[in-house]
């Protein structure tokens, strides 16, 4: 009978906890466009008219507005990286390094199995993309698990390491022939490259991003390891008496993120870059990070402040070109949303 | 300020130093505190006694500012106050004792004491702040190493630093809201003492507890509350046990346990045997030392000592939360000694343990899901990608009917349910699967005198249907009324080993703290 009552109560509870959190980012939206607005102005520069030129150069062409779900992909995927460990409790800084790794990895494969056929070699692609991203996180997984070294530490450090192997490999072993001047590797087969919507750049990556985000979802809420982990991050004391193993529910977030971060790099090189290259990821890591921590790694809010934070990003790209503004200067306004979030216990939901 | 009194007969005609006239306070579904008079007087214990949700921290909290009342007035020396936080109340010398303690266990006694001070001034001076402690701790007996760091303490003394926070702070109204309930037996007399000394030197004090024998040991006045009203209210010399049990229940009768004592039914095969097991001792818990210790079916072994002797690694050795460094452990048969902790609870043992929020629980969770995720193998359907939440539902709810307990909510977080529902949710989620062996940490610390009672009923009635029971409890009566066999644990050895018709309080008493054996 509670029961019943219990499930009558909850769905107006929902439908209003969705307004509630559009409103919130609405709010976090509003305010760092209007203190970075005034940032511009004391820079000396016009605010409207710079947001105006980012308004028409995002939304005034296909192209561009497109460009926005390009950037919204490796963040959205860095993002359910953070976001997992962090339901336990984790600190997954590790994105960017996954990232690379998972397109380190992805590369070994399309650079030895050419050949295969596009529908074979996209899974397998795939397969070695998150495996890449997975097997780094396990390093700092099994340090922690065994109790030896804090992840928040080992993940960030390893973010030092990853890009070091990708200029290893391509300034030398798999340095291509014919462009010999830039350290990158050959281009991928046409097999080895993921499916993009004609016209645009956006690729099949996307649809990774958005199951990884439902699977993420469904996996917290309703499976049996989500409520494991949902019992860890709520007292892992408890959690351990009742029998669960915390050691392997450590390394198993830890290397799902990594891999789900692999994947986001084997979508990078694949379908943006087709070959390895040192310039791989803007920052993706660090902004999927700061974009888990804005959304409290809520699955609908992942989906929209990465909707805001390609724009910004598409804003300082506008900024560079018609303020001659530093790219740079779009720091100030992530780091606005974070420090905005992270003040106000009402916007972060909490 | 305040000066001291010595007239204490005189006392009545004075003028009380607060009058609390018609507090009122609600909370969300309940009326914490319904129209309660209360005055309190300088130089007096005044026991708030009443059962777990009887509204006595409530009214203690809205004394020090903590809640603000709903309606009613506070008067101090007669002029109406009003309190908007703990700041005003304490401007009027009113301070309080939390049962969770508010030290930097980091810090040392005196630099703990430091930050409290309401005068402290640019610098740290040491040594006058240690010439005042020392000056108080020797009139009341609150002697403290004043540079020893606070984690160093034993819960005992690091109520008395608290204590001593509030005197040198200036404090007149000391309101100790459950003191005794951390208390080993001789901390609380030590306590007592304290409280005496202050009465003396004219200081009021809140005595909050739920213990009778305590209000009649040491209180001048008593209140007490039931279901957040006043149900009475006696001077020391005109009380009695019975008038006291019932002004607070009424006319509910209380029933105590009964053991049959069986003669020589112990079967031959142990559903737990410890051959010279030993832990390594981590941080600053005590190792235990080859124990020996076989639990039958239906029976009780009552396990006595002063905490931190060891009771709470034997839980977790037989949990397996602890390694085994040295010797085995077998369950039901089978050797355990390197089982993983689910298997030990797969196999047929339920525990309960000593604070089932911070051990048992996940707080933000439901009942339903905690029962839930205590045994996602039995709950999870379709390889795990689903969760059976409404099967759990029914097994905990079914486990609340087979023991008798009036079922809370269960689909509000569990941190949200009263102490003694939290611990029934938990007893009830332990005892439903089908276990062989409980071991049962303190199940009735905290608790209050129904609640208690109720719950050794039920383990009771389940070593009568032939469950083995391990309880581990510091209050020496209830194990003496409750077990076949008692052992004593002292420094992580076992001392004594005895049957309760055979000993006496006094002489585990001695073992429990060392002096013997």
């Amino acid at each position: 009978m509670d029961n019943k009552l219990g499930s009558l109560l909850k769905v107006p509870t929902i439908k209003k906890s969705i307004a509630e959190t559009l409103l919130r980012y609405l709010v976090i939206i509003l305010f760092t466009f209007t203190v970075f607005g005034l940032v511009l102005f004391i820079a000396g520069k016009n605010p409207i008219r710079a947001y105006a030129d980012t308004f028409t150069s995002i939304f005034g062409s296909f192209y561009g507005f497109s460009e926005l779900w390009v950037q919204m992909i490796p963040i959205m995927l860095t993002a359910v990286a953070v976001a997992l460990p962090a339901k336990m409790n984790l600190i997954n800084v590790g994105g960017e390094g996954q990232l690379f790794m998972g397109g380190w990895l992805a590369t070994w494969a399309a650079l030895t199995f050419q050949g295969l056929p596009k529908v074979i070699f996209i899974p397998v692609l795939m397969l070695f993309g998150f495996l890449g991203g997975a097997l780094w996180a396990a390093i700092p997984g099994l340090l922690k698990a065994k109790k030896l070294v804090n992840e928040t530490i080992s993940t960030l450090l390893l973010n030092f390491i990853a890009p070091l192997i990708i200029s290893f490999s391509v300034f030398g072993p798999w340095r291509s022939a014919e462009s010999a001047a830039y350290p990158q590797t050959p281009a991928f087969v046409d097999a080895a490259r993921l499916p993009v919507i004609p016209g645009t750049r956006i690729h099949l990556g996307f649809i990774f991003a958005m199951v990884a985000l439902l699977l993420f979802w469904f996996f917290m809420k309703y499976t049996k390891w989500g409520l494991e982990i949902r019992a860890i991050g709520g007292n892992p004391e408890a959690a351990e008496r009742m029998g669960i193993r915390l050691q392997w529910h450590i390394l198993f977030v830890l290397c799902m993120g990594g891999g789900i971060a692999g994947l986001a790099g084997m979508a990078e090189v694949t379908a943006i870059h087709g070959r390895l290259r040192i310039g791989l990821s803007q920052g993706y890591g660090y902004k999927g990070f700061l974009l888990s921590w804005v959304t409290g790694g809520s699955p609908i809010g992942i989906l929209l402040m990465a909707f805001v934070f390609a724009v910004i990003t598409s804003v300082g790209d506008t900024l560079q070109i018609t303020q001659g503004v530093p790219y740079a200067v779009i720091n100030i306004l992530f780091s606005l949303i974070l420090f905005v979030v992270l003040t106000n216990p009402v916007l972060k939901g909490k | 300020m305040i000066g001291p009194s010595k007239s204490v007969n005189a006392r009545k005609e004075d003028e009380p130093l607060f009058e609390l006239r018609g507090i009122t306070k609600a909370f969300p579904n309940v009326l914490a505190n319904d129209h309660i008079d209360l005055n309190i007087w300088k130089g007096e214990i005044h026991a708030l006694l009443g059962e777990n949700g009887a509204g006595k921290s409530t009214l203690s909290k809205i004394l020090y500012g903590f809640y603000q009342l709903d309606s009613g007035e506070i008067r101090f020396l007669n002029k109406t106050v009003h309190f908007h936080s703990p700041q005003d109340a304490r401007k009027l010398h009113i301070g309080m004792v939390f049962q969770n303690f508010t030290l930097i266990p980091a810090m040392t006694v005196i630099e703990n004491i430091a930050l409290f001070l309401p005068d402290l001034g640019m610098f740290l001076v040491r040594k006058q702040i240690i010439k005042k402690i020392n000056s108080l701790s020797q009139r009341f007996h609150l002697e403290v190493e004043p540079l020893a760091p606070v984690w160093q303490l034993s819960i005992g003394e690091q109520q008395k630093v608290e204590i001593l926070k509030l005197l040198l702070a200036n404090v007149k109204l000391l309101i100790l809201d459950e003191p005794t309930r951390v208390l080993a037996p001789h901390e609380i007399a030590g306590l007592f003492k304290v409280m005496r000394g202050l009465k003396e030197e004219g200081y009021a004090v809140i005595f909050i507890t739920h213990k009778i024998k305590e209000v009649l040991e040491c209180a001048d006045r008593i209140t007490v509350m039931r279901h957040g009203r006043v149900t009475g209210q006696l001077m020391r010399s005109e009380a009695s046990e019975d008038k006291i049990i019932e002004m607070m229940f009424g006319k509910t009768k209380i029933k105590q346990v009964e053991r049959i004592i069986k003669a020589g039914t112990t079967s031959s095969k142990p559903l737990l045997e410890l051959k010279k097991a030993s832990t390594k001792a981590q941080g600053f818990s005590v190792g235990l030392k080859d124990i020996d210790l076989k639990i039958f079916h239906g029976e009780i072994v009552g396990v006595a000592g002063v905490s931190g002797n060891g009771q709470k690694e034997l839980g977790d050795l037989i949990l397996g939360l602890l390694k085994c460094e040295e010797g085995h452990k077998f369950l039901f048969g089978k050797n355990a000694t390197h089982w993983p902790i689910g298997r030990v609870r797969r196999e047929g043992a339920a525990f309960i343990p000593e604070n089932p929020l911070s051990m048992a629980a996940v707080p933000n969770m439901t009942s339903q899901e905690n029962m839930a995720v205590n045994n996602t193998r039995k709950y999870s359907r379709r390889h795990g990608f689903f969760i059976d939440l409404d099967t759990a539902l029914t097994d905990l709810e079914r486990s609340f009917e087979n023991l008798g307990m009036t079922a809370p909510p269960f689909l509000c977080p569990i941190k949200t349910l009263s102490g003694g529902n939290i611990q029934r949710v938990i007893i009830a989620r332990e005892l439903a699967q089908s276990a062989e062996l409980i071991v049962a940490f303190y199940p009735t610390k905290g608790l209050d005198v129904l609640s208690t009672i109720a719950i050794r009923q039920v383990l009771m009635r389940f070593r009568d249907s032939g469950y083995g029971i391990i309880l581990i409890s510091d209050d020496l009566e209830e194990l003496f009324s409750m077990s076949d066999r008692l052992i004593v644990l002292y420094q992580g050895k076992i001392v004594g080993h005895f049957k309760p018709e055979e000993t006496n309080m006094v002489d585990i008493g001695h073992l429990m703290t060392g002096a013997r054996g």
